[in-house]
């Protein structure tokens, strides 16, 4: 019973990072109608931005943290500047190319600023770990978890409380409408995208310290993709339970079955899932007219 | 001229219905066979490994243009079909020692049946969803090649395929195997072709257009879609044997995401929907990656760029150029190229 609890607390503590990339594809989803493919080749630059600062330069952590959270928010709002907004309202194809076209030139810059390199990350959250029972935590994990968390309820917070997330909800409801009502919708579209730098940087140094950063963090984009569609595109609360999901049964794929399996065990789940719930756990059922 | 009259004026349906409609189309047609059959005369092999490497990858992008361009169901797993045609054509041209054409097709009927139960979920996901399914795709058949059966197909290690054999004949340089390769790509593009402008192509673009009213107006979506999940799967088989024989030897590296993602790149800047435009893409992003290759590349890395850091220019052009295309020309290469004609055939007069 032991690993079994080991597998779940794993997951859930891992599924909490997932969720938080996912929830930035949901933003984007909700606000934009694109589907952002280049999610992990976000977080790779993110990463890779922080680690220049951080290790590279050798800037104190806030200043690095800072610095770096200006180049993912210029990285934001040059990808809705230059590439989406000549594309608003394209057919869906459209708005999957750009992305994939994205995910192509950003592995090509990370190739021409840091060579593709596998960078080491320090121990920026505290090592170790503690027992429970006979379920093992590591520390790392945890504190990523916490943040992570903590990032989920804030975001969940903008989006349901403030101001400029009422205006992302009404956008998010229709293009059309919302321009009509006043409302700028290009300046919410660059906040959104704004929104999705940040957290690509957030889940990168995250991940970065258990992983390092480099081009292998593009695959855990990767793993967003299916936690997104198995909660419902549309649904904030589904990004979230299906990232601790996720996170979960990868672990237990990777642990009862074989390790092999861990990394496309979300995908098989999910084409299994697909026929019984289209629309995901929580996403809004399309109802369609002629 | 006999190219610039100011009609085609048709008596009978059959001549209304035909590919190769004047004189000039016909001598167009015979002098490309001539110049694409007598490459190996005056090109250096370098140049012949590319015109295969193109006549492989039309096959492809054909396939995925009449799922993803006439019947509007993404596909981003189109290089995982292809490693299905490959795998499958190559373990039966080694363990089996079948005639070289019942391996191409099995290869091509084996990937269209994984095609078709990938495309089984787009009864009722599309969109987004759809192509993230067919994302798993991608990954899961990799998966199977290189976890699930590692003692047939080599796992993560290549697998060596035997040159083809075909009536006593080894194929085994590149001049030889372009005999094979392009037959295969001119008699897919003409099926391709023929495909889209019957009864069933014309379902496709129903589908694509809309569905719903498609079903209301009596067409079968769900056949109609697995049926072009099959035609592009099949597709990609073909491509697949093909590209077996041609390397000599596979591995899952070939196959990866970012071979799809090239392959919608090709169909995008060459052109949706449209069986021209299918071909210019693909022979644009070849030999633009090409010249990125042999000329840009060594010109930055001797401006003191670094190799290492030169080759990521490869990508970055790739995925400038779609978007470039995307932004300013959403109808490809086809569209540029029937605005070309028209010019022509308007000439001196500006419409």
């Amino acid at each position: 019973m032991g690993t079994f609890w080991q597998f779940v607390v794993t997951g859930l503590l891992v599924g909490a990072i997932y969720a938080l990339i996912a929830l930035s594809v949901v933003l984007i989803f909700k606000a934009t109608a694109v589907f952002n493919f280049a999610v992990g080749e976000m977080m790779m630059l993110g990463g890779m931005f922080f680690w220049s600062f951080y290790i590279m330069l050798k800037i104190n952590i806030f200043g690095s943290l800072v610095l770096a959270s200006l180049c993912a928010v210029t990285l934001g709002m040059a990808i809705q500047r230059i590439v989406l907004r000549p594309l608003i309202g394209q057919p869906i194809l459209t708005s999957v190319m750009v992305t994939l076209a994205l995910v192509s030139v950003f592995k090509g810059l990370d190739g021409l600023i840091w060579k593709n390199m596998p960078c080491g990350f320090p121990d920026l959250l505290p090592r170790g770990g503690w027992k429970l029972g006979d379920v093992h935590i590591s520390m790392d994990l945890f504190w990523a978890f916490l943040i992570s968390i903590f990032l989920i309820a804030l975001l969940s917070l903008l989006y349901q409380r403030s101001r400029i997330g009422l205006e992302m909800r009404a956008t998010a409801e229709s293009h059309q409408l919302a321009t009509a009502k006043g409302l700028n919708i290009n300046r919410i579209f660059t906040v959104t995208w704004i929104l999705a730098g940040l957290i690509s940087m957030v889940c990168a140094i995250l991940l970065g310290v258990r992983i390092g950063v480099g081009p292998e963090m593009a695959n855990y984009g990767l793993k967003a993709f299916p936690v997104v569609i198995l909660g419902g595109l549309d649904s904030i609360r589904g990004a979230v339970v299906a990232g601790l999901i996720i996170g979960v049964l990868e672990q237990m794929v990777g642990g009862y079955i074989n390790p092999c399996w861990m990394e496309v065990s979300p995908y098989a789940i999910l084409l299994i899932f697909m026929f019984f719930r289209p629309h995901g756990l929580f996403g809004m059922e399309r109802i369609e007219r002629i | 001229m006999g190219g610039l009259r100011c009609g085609i004026y048709d008596q009978k349906y059959s001549q209304d219905m035909r590919i190769f409609r004047t004189w000039v189309h016909w001598a167009l047609l015979i002098l490309s066979l001539v110049f694409i059959f007598t490459l190996p005369l005056y090109l250096p092999v370098r140049w012949i490994y590319m015109a295969n490497m193109i006549g492989i990858l039309i096959i492809a992008v054909q396939g995925l243009n009449i799922l993803t361009g006439y019947t509007g169901q993404i596909n981003v797993g189109q290089a995982a079909f292809m490693a299905v045609g490959a795998y499958t054509c190559a373990l039966l041209s080694i363990h089996f020692k079948f005639p070289f054409l019942i391996n191409l097709v099995c290869g091509g009927i084996s990937a269209g049946l994984v095609g078709v139960v990938f495309g089984l979920p787009s009864l009722r996901v599309k969109g987004f969803y759809l192509a993230i399914t067919t994302l798993a795709a991608q990954f899961v058949v990799i998966a199977l090649i290189i976890n699930g059966f590692p003692d047939l197909t080599g796992g993560v290690r290549a697998l060596l395929v035997p040159p083809i054999q075909l009536g006593g004949k080894s194929f085994e340089s590149q001049r030889d195997i372009l005999f094979i390769i392009m037959p295969c790509a001119i008699t897919m593009i003409y099926f391709a072709k023929n495909i889209v402008r019957t009864g069933v192509g014309r379902a496709f673009i129903a589908i694509r257009d809309n569905d719903l009213a498609a079903e209301v107006m009596g067409i079968n979506i769900f056949r109609y879609k697995l049926l072009s999940f099959f035609i592009c799967s099949f597709y990609a088989g073909i491509a697949g044997g093909l590209w077996a024989h041609w390397m000599g030897a596979i591995s899952y590296e070939h196959f990866d995401l970012m071979r799809s993602i090239w392959f919608l790149g090709m169909l995008i800047v060459g052109g949706m929907g449209s069986i021209t435009g299918a071909v210019f893409g693909s022979i644009f992003i070849l030999l633009l990656d090409d010249v990125v290759r042999l000329y840009l590349i060594p010109v930055f890395a001797a401006m003191g760029l670094g190799v290492v850091r030169s080759t990521a220019l490869s990508p970055i052009v790739f995925g400038l150029v779609i978007i470039v295309f995307l932004i300013f020309e959403p109808r490809g290469l086809a569209h540029l190229w029937e605005i070309l004609k028209t010019r022509y055939r308007l000439r001196p007069f500006s419409y």
